[in-house]
């Protein structure tokens, strides 16, 4: 298990790196360091992503302890709070995506099937079938990256990004999958679209899946995407 | 008791502090982008709770105040008027009910703020009232204000409601809180900028890049001679802030602003330091910029030693008012 590197990123704000790639030990150490850190460091911030953890602080209320820099005050008590982790992140949840595949809700699914070499069928078959995981939420609030995209559909972004992909619209960029929260430019590949509503800032919880959660796909039909996008409009 | 807005001008926001705390959301802090101008605007007025205030760009805003109200602006010196009267910059006013105040051109720089005492009474989103363009959230869904909108007021305390406009004895000498002599900006050298090849790390800190017209609250956009690193980068993406510096496959930097989404997948070569990105975010398209490299221990003293005087400035600016009420 490779050390965390620290990384001064601004003044108030220190990246804590643990590895560098796209892959599930380094997001589960990544996840539980920032489930740590959120218990014993209530006063930072902490923003995880795939291989990276950012603490953002006020640099000003962490100055003074023993000349230090604000930084590595901040450096420290994460170390000395990951030498001791406290079991103190949520249970990941378990949130299982209803997609309806193809057609206008996933028109690049013909494009991903052409690209792979796999059948479009194939294609809904080995996505559905993944067990995924919210390795962070970026680019625009509520989009989860997840981990655990089959290899074998793993296809470059668009070469000409879309200015307005359709909320809810299922993705493929790269080894990665996700999923758009709303109306976005994007360039990943559009492969089909769940009815659910995942961003609404006027809930308690805004976002609908969190770093951490299970993810399961589950296909269904044009007819049941219009019923359940209904029941799901505020 | 409303603002009502009867030309929004080019681009005009509310905005407060931000909304700090859901970046793990994928929700970034928005916020003013000149934030001691945004605290200065609200101390002229009495406020000190944080309110939202406007974000004018370029070109102002006409709206009618349909009570009587106190405003101060701040920020780049914007041409402003009720009636034939010019109003002061930097200076708290008090207008009558029925006034319309028409802001039009600013001389230099690129953003101003309009604060009103006791704030615009909106309801805020995630606890801030800013306007989040990029990820379209806040009291407005994150749009810019347009014709026709209302903006309530809120409770302005005790003043007493003019007759006639009149200009208060307070204000603050603009000098050390607005970049007019456009000077070099502090750059802390960004994790991959050693891996720039050896003539684009001598141009990141020598050249002077021009703010593209495509800049907007997210990111100003650099454009000069392109830069390139040494070889290329397989990076995943991580979390990134406002005054982050990437630098995307045209070569052309892209320091990023208030609206700064929360992760990205482009190099990052530097980071503007805290106590310049203010200065940055008044450079407007056409101007220029020119990178000077800073330790961040010494970024960190200028920033403390910013804060404090911003401090001291808020308190005496309050203290002020509120003797001469």
């Amino acid at each position: 298990m490779a050390p965390i590197r620290f990384e001064p990123l601004a003044e108030g704000a220190l990246l804590l790196h643990f590895g560098e790639g796209i892959d599930a030990t380094t997001s589960d150490r990544v996840l539980a360091a920032a489930g740590t850190l959120a218990h014993a460091l209530p006063e930072v911030e902490c923003v995880p992503a795939y291989a990276s953890l950012l603490l953002r602080f006020d640099a000003g209320s962490w100055q003074g302890c023993d000349g230090l820099a604000p930084h590595l005050a901040v450096r420290d008590a994460a170390m000395a709070a990951l030498a001791s982790p406290q079991a103190a992140s949520p249970d990941p949840r378990e949130v299982t995506v209803p997609v309806c595949y193809g057609g206008d809700a996933g028109p690049d699914l013909a494009e991903v099937a052409r690209l792979t070499g796999l059948g479009a069928d194939e294609v809904v078959a080995r996505h559905a079938a993944g067990h995924y995981r919210v390795a962070m939420l970026g680019f625009a609030p509520g989009f989860p990256y997840l981990l655990g995209l089959d290899p074998l559909l793993a296809v470059p972004r668009r070469a000409d990004p879309r200015t307005r992909v359709p909320a809810g619209s299922v993705a493929i960029g790269g080894a990665q999958t996700g999923i758009y929260p709303d109306a976005l430019p994007g360039g990943w590949q559009l492969i089909g679209r769940t009815p659910l509503r995942l961003f609404d800032p006027a809930a308690a919880e805004p976002a609908a899946l969190r770093p951490g959660d299970r993810v399961r796909f589950a296909p269904i039909d044009a007819a049941r995407f219009d019923a359940l996008r209904a029941e799901s409009r505020p | 008791m409303s603002v009502h807005v009867l030309r929004p001008g080019l681009l005009t926001t509310l905005q407060d502090a931000g909304r700090p705390g859901h970046a793990a959301l994928g929700i970034g802090r928005a916020g003013a982008a000149d934030p001691p101008a945004w605290r200065l605007a609200n101390a002229l007025v009495g406020n000190t709770g944080g309110e939202a205030a406007l974000e004018i760009t370029l070109q102002g805003p006409a709206l009618r105040f349909d009570r009587a109200a106190r405003i101060a602006l701040t920020g780049a010196p914007i041409d402003a008027r009720v009636g034939d009267d010019l109003l002061p910059p930097w200076t708290a006013v008090d207008l009558p009910a029925g006034s319309v105040l028409r802001l039009r051109a600013m001389r230099q720089g690129c953003r101003s703020y309009l604060a009103v005492r006791g704030g615009f009474a909106v309801p805020p989103v995630l606890g801030s009232r800013s306007e989040d363009l990029h990820a379209r959230l806040g009291p407005f869904g994150g749009r810019a204000l347009a014709a026709d909108d209302v903006l309530p007021l809120g409770e302005p305390g005790a003043i007493d409601p003019p007759e006639h406009l009149r200009i208060r004895r307070w204000g603050v000498d603009p000098q050390p809180w607005f970049d007019f002599a456009m000077g070099p900006l502090a750059l802390l050298p960004g994790s991959h900028a050693g891996q720039l090849d050896a003539r684009s790390r001598e141009r990141l800190c020598g050249d002077r890049f021009r703010i593209a017209a495509s800049s907007n609250r997210t990111g100003a956009r650099l454009e000069g001679g392109a830069l390139a690193l040494a070889a290329p980068l397989e990076l995943v993406s991580e979390a990134v802030l406002p005054g982050t510096v990437q630098l995307p496959p045209s070569g052309q930097p892209i320091a990023l602003l208030a609206e700064a989404p929360v992760t990205g997948g482009y190099p990052r070569i530097g980071q503007v330091a805290a106590v310049d990105l203010p200065t940055l975010a008044q450079r407007r398209p056409g101007d220029t910029v020119q990178f000077t490299a800073i330790t961040l221990d010494e970024a960190l003293q200028r920033q403390r030693a910013r804060e404090r005087d911003l401090h001291r400035l808020v308190q005496r600016v309050l203290d002020r008012g509120e003797s001469e009420r």
